[in-house]
Formats: structure tokens, sequence, C-alpha cells
């Protein structure tokens, strides 16, 4: 199957980017380089493509209960205009993929999901969703949608589109008319900077892009960057730190899992993984040399594999190699010593806390 | 247009050899360099290891991605390039001088197999 192509491929062919296969599409990874696109968001700001991320538009008389049945996370008594972070589980547990659900009414929510798994969500959804009085809509091909990043983000949004947003607080948005159409604009990204998302149609979507690289205000910056800004910032990528066979309690992220809601697909598992402990977990780990944990490297501990990296670099921000790493519960207390095999090597680590940069956001 | 120096022996996985008597210094051409991007880090292999001709040695990172690099000759390392532990980045600023390791060649005529400046010359593309 080919890979798919978002509203904005042509221009950044033209931009000369670097392309890859990414969750179906073909993505940029990079325009120039990942380590001045990774600074200019940590500095100034920068413009994402994330228009390969799926939607889906939930309505109906049930439709809040509907979201509480399928979401970890505690939507009740939100007020429109609200934004949660969480998780869709299995019965067992495992995480069938980390989104964003978006209040727009009593009765309508929007949810933002990972583009690997736009297929996997909405039959899980559409599923779901017959026991419920409640419409369900796949409209991931309707949007296209873009992430400015970094703190200039508030200026640049304001200056160049035009769009007012200085009083949208963080996990936030609002619709708003621009050009005759209704577009979202919230304040959310994947980077541990200000920012915001925004979803409009694909002519709009390009309109916007066209006035950002025109300005200068904004670099264009690929899904390399990307993926370094998230993970300094201790920010889970599906399919690394989240994965179907994964909970969201293992991979750290249990205060997104609220198991004081009367109800949700795999709250029994995560409860009692909460209230008992878990067997392995996802921690960070700092080595003491520049070697680079990837992701897969095996870790080691007394003679023996005690688990892998998830995702590891060697962090632009700090200029240390770091990694995340999913640990038998054991080896995961701060601290401990452990050594990932890089090369047939083995480098000497030690646990920290799965953060290895301070987020930055305007709360 | 990637730099390629007369008088090295190439391999076509784009690592060069450039031959000192019974030495050679090995390190990534110019045009490998390019195509990998910012380098920061060198995984080197340690004084007194064997190398052979055809198998890995050691890799050079991106950012991203982590690239095997293959011996174009068998010999036994002598030296490995210190700075590049520090400064790995002085790859992407010279390759050809800054080499990654130098071995005592064990099989001289294993650089017969190798290619020529106009040969690799025209594989870089």
């Amino acid at each position: 199957m080919s890979d798919k192509r978002t509203c904005l491929y042509e221009r950044h062919i033209q931009l000369g980017a670097k392309m890859v296969s990414f969750g179906g599409f073909e993505m940029p990874i990079q325009y120039t380089d990942i380590t001045d696109e990774h600074v200019s968001v940590r500095t100034a700001c920068g413009v994402f493509d994330v228009s390969h991320m799926g939607e889906v538009l939930v309505t109906g008389r049930e439709a809040e209960r509907f979201v509480q049945h399928i979401f970890t996370n505690d939507i009740a008594g939100a007020p429109v205009g609200k934004i949660f972070y969480g998780m869709m589980l299995h019965p067992d547990g495992g995480t069938i993929d980390d989104l964003l659900v978006y209040k727009e009414g009593d009765e309508r929510f929007f949810l933002v999901i990972n583009a690997a798994n736009i297929d996997k969500d909405y039959a899980w959804i559409s599923e779901q969703a017959k026991a419920f009085d409640v419409v369900t809509e796949n409209q991931s091909d309707l949007y296209g949608q873009l992430a400015i990043q970094g703190p200039k983000a508030e200026e640049v949004v304001e200056n160049v589109l035009q769009l007012p947003c200085q009083e949208l607080v963080f996990y936030t948005f609002k619709k708003m008319d621009v050009e005759g159409e209704t577009i979202i604009i919230s304040r959310t990204g994947y980077t541990g900077e200000d920012g915001f998302e925004v979803y409009a149609s694909h002519g709009l979507i390009q309109r916007m892009w066209d006035k950002l690289i025109e300005s200068g205000e904004a670099k264009p910056c690929g899904l390399g960057c990307r993926d370094t800004l998230r993970f300094e910032v201790g920010l889970p990528l599906y399919g690394d730190e989240l994965t179907d066979e994964l909970s969201p309690i293992e991979a750290g992220l249990g205060m997104f899992v609220k198991v004081d809601k009367p109800e949700f697909v795999g709250k029994e598992v995560v409860a009692r993984q909460k209230a008992e402990g878990v067997t392995r977990k996802i921690v960070g780990i700092e080595l003491e040399g520049r070697a680079i944990p990837r992701h897969g490297y095996e870790v080691v501990a007394d003679d023996k594999v005690i688990g892998h990296v998830t995702t590891g670099y060697n962090s632009i921000s700090t200029g240390k190699s770091v990694c995340m790493a999913l640990l038998d519960i054991d080896y995961t207390k701060l601290g401990t010593p452990v050594e990932v095999r890089i090369h047939k090597k083995l480098q000497p680590g030690v646990v920290i806390k799965k953060r290895f940069y301070d987020k930055n956001y305007k709360k | 247009m990637a730099k390629v120096i007369e008088g090295l022996y190439y391999a076509e996985s784009h690592e060069y050899v450039r031959v000192e008597g019974e030495f050679g210094y090995i390190g990534i051409t110019d045009f490998a360099q390019e195509q990998l991007g910012n380098v920061v880090y060198v995984d080197m292999p340690e004084v007194d290891d064997e190398v052979e001709a055809g198998e890995e040695f050691g890799a050079v990172e991106s950012v991203k991605a982590a690239s095997d690099l293959f011996s174009p000759v068998s010999g036994t390392v002598v030296e490995v390039n210190e700075a590049l532990e520090d400064e790995p980045e002085l790859i992407n600023k010279d390759a050809f001088e800054n080499w990654i390791i130098k071995v005592k060649l064990s099989a001289p005529e294993e650089l017969d197999d190798l290619l020529d400046a106009q040969a690799y010359t025209k594989i870089c593309k």
C-alpha cells in the first residue's frame, strides 16, 4: 500500500525536505537539519505539518457517557473548550492509542488520534459506539493541521496568522470563523514548549502555511525534531512508549488514568496495577558517555537483560546521551546503575526521571 | 557536490583508505558525511582490535540514525582518532582530514579490489 500525502506535500518537496514514511503518510523528517529545527522550537518558533493526525467527531445524546467509556481521563463536568489527554484501552489494559479529547459541547466531542492508528481506532470506536446513542464520524481526511510551537508561537499566530490567541489557556481551544469557514485553534503541542495547533480545511491550511513560511517568523520543522523535542520532555510516542501490549500505568502515565471514574474499558486491570503495582515500567536512563542508546537496544544489569530502550538520543538541549526504557520493576528505582548494550559494548548509566529537559508551557 | 580526492582508495560503502607505507587511515567520504548530516557520535574500535575487509568495525551516528562502518581493508588498529570522541562534528568539517582509525595493513593486495577516485565519483549519486 502506498503512503498517503498531506495537503502540504508539494510544499515540503519545494522546500527540499527529506521525506520518510510515517504512520502511513509520506512526511518530512527534516528540511535543513534536525538540530537547527529543534533549537528553533526551543528558542523561537517552528511550524509542523501534522495533517497526518486523525480526527473523529462524536455527537449525540450519550456522547459524554460514550467518551467516558472509551477514555481513561475524566471529562465529567468539564466546560466547553476544555481539552483532555488520555488513552483508549483494550479490556486487558493494553493501549489502543493515546489521544486528545476536545469538548465542543455537551453532546459533541472531537477526538484527535495518531495517524498510524486511524483505522484501528475508528474500528474500535465504531464497535463500542453501537451500545450508545451516539454518531461517530471519521473526519481524518477533511482536516489539515498545523502545529506552531515555541516561545514566540503566540506572537507569530497573532501577527502572521492574525488569529487572536493570547487569552487561550493551556489545553483549551476555541472555534473561529476564518475566510468563511470554522476552524479550531488550541493551545496544545508535542514539544514541551508553548504553542498552538490549528485544524482547518486543506486549502486554508495551505494558505496559513504559506503565510508562516513567507514571513520567515516560523521555521518549517520536520518529524525528526518533533521526536527529539517530545522525547526530551518525556512525552510518549505511540509505538515506542505505548503499545497494544503496554498499559499507561506501565508507561508511567498513571496521572491520565482516573480509576475513581465509575467505568471505562480496561479499568479493572489498570486499577489493579495502580493499587498493587506493575512488573515493569518505563523510566529514564542517563549514560555516562556519548554513545547513543536507540529503540530496541538491550538494557542489562546483574548479567541479565532487564529491559529495552523505547526511545533514545544524544539530547540536543543538554548534550547528554539519555533514553526512555521499559525495565523490570526491580531496576526502576532512581539511581539504580544499569548498562545499555550499544554496538556490542555495554555502556554504563543510571536510572533517572524520564524528563530530560524542563517543559516551558505557558499556563 | 561532494569532494573526492585523488590517490585514495574507496569502498562502495563510502569509506576511504589513505595509505602511508604499511599503514592505512580509514574514514568516511565527503559524500557519506553529506548524506548522513550532522555527526553526533562515532563508535570506534580499540587499539589492537583486528578489522577485516568488508566487516563492520564501528558506526557513525547522526541525531536520528546509526550507520555501520565497514573496513575497506584488513589489519590491526594501531590508533583511533580520539579527537572525534569530543568533537564528532569534525567529520562534517572535513571528512578526509578527520580519519577514524589507523590500521597496520595485513593484506595490502586487498587495495586492488577498491575503487580509485574516478570510479568512486561515478557511484556518488
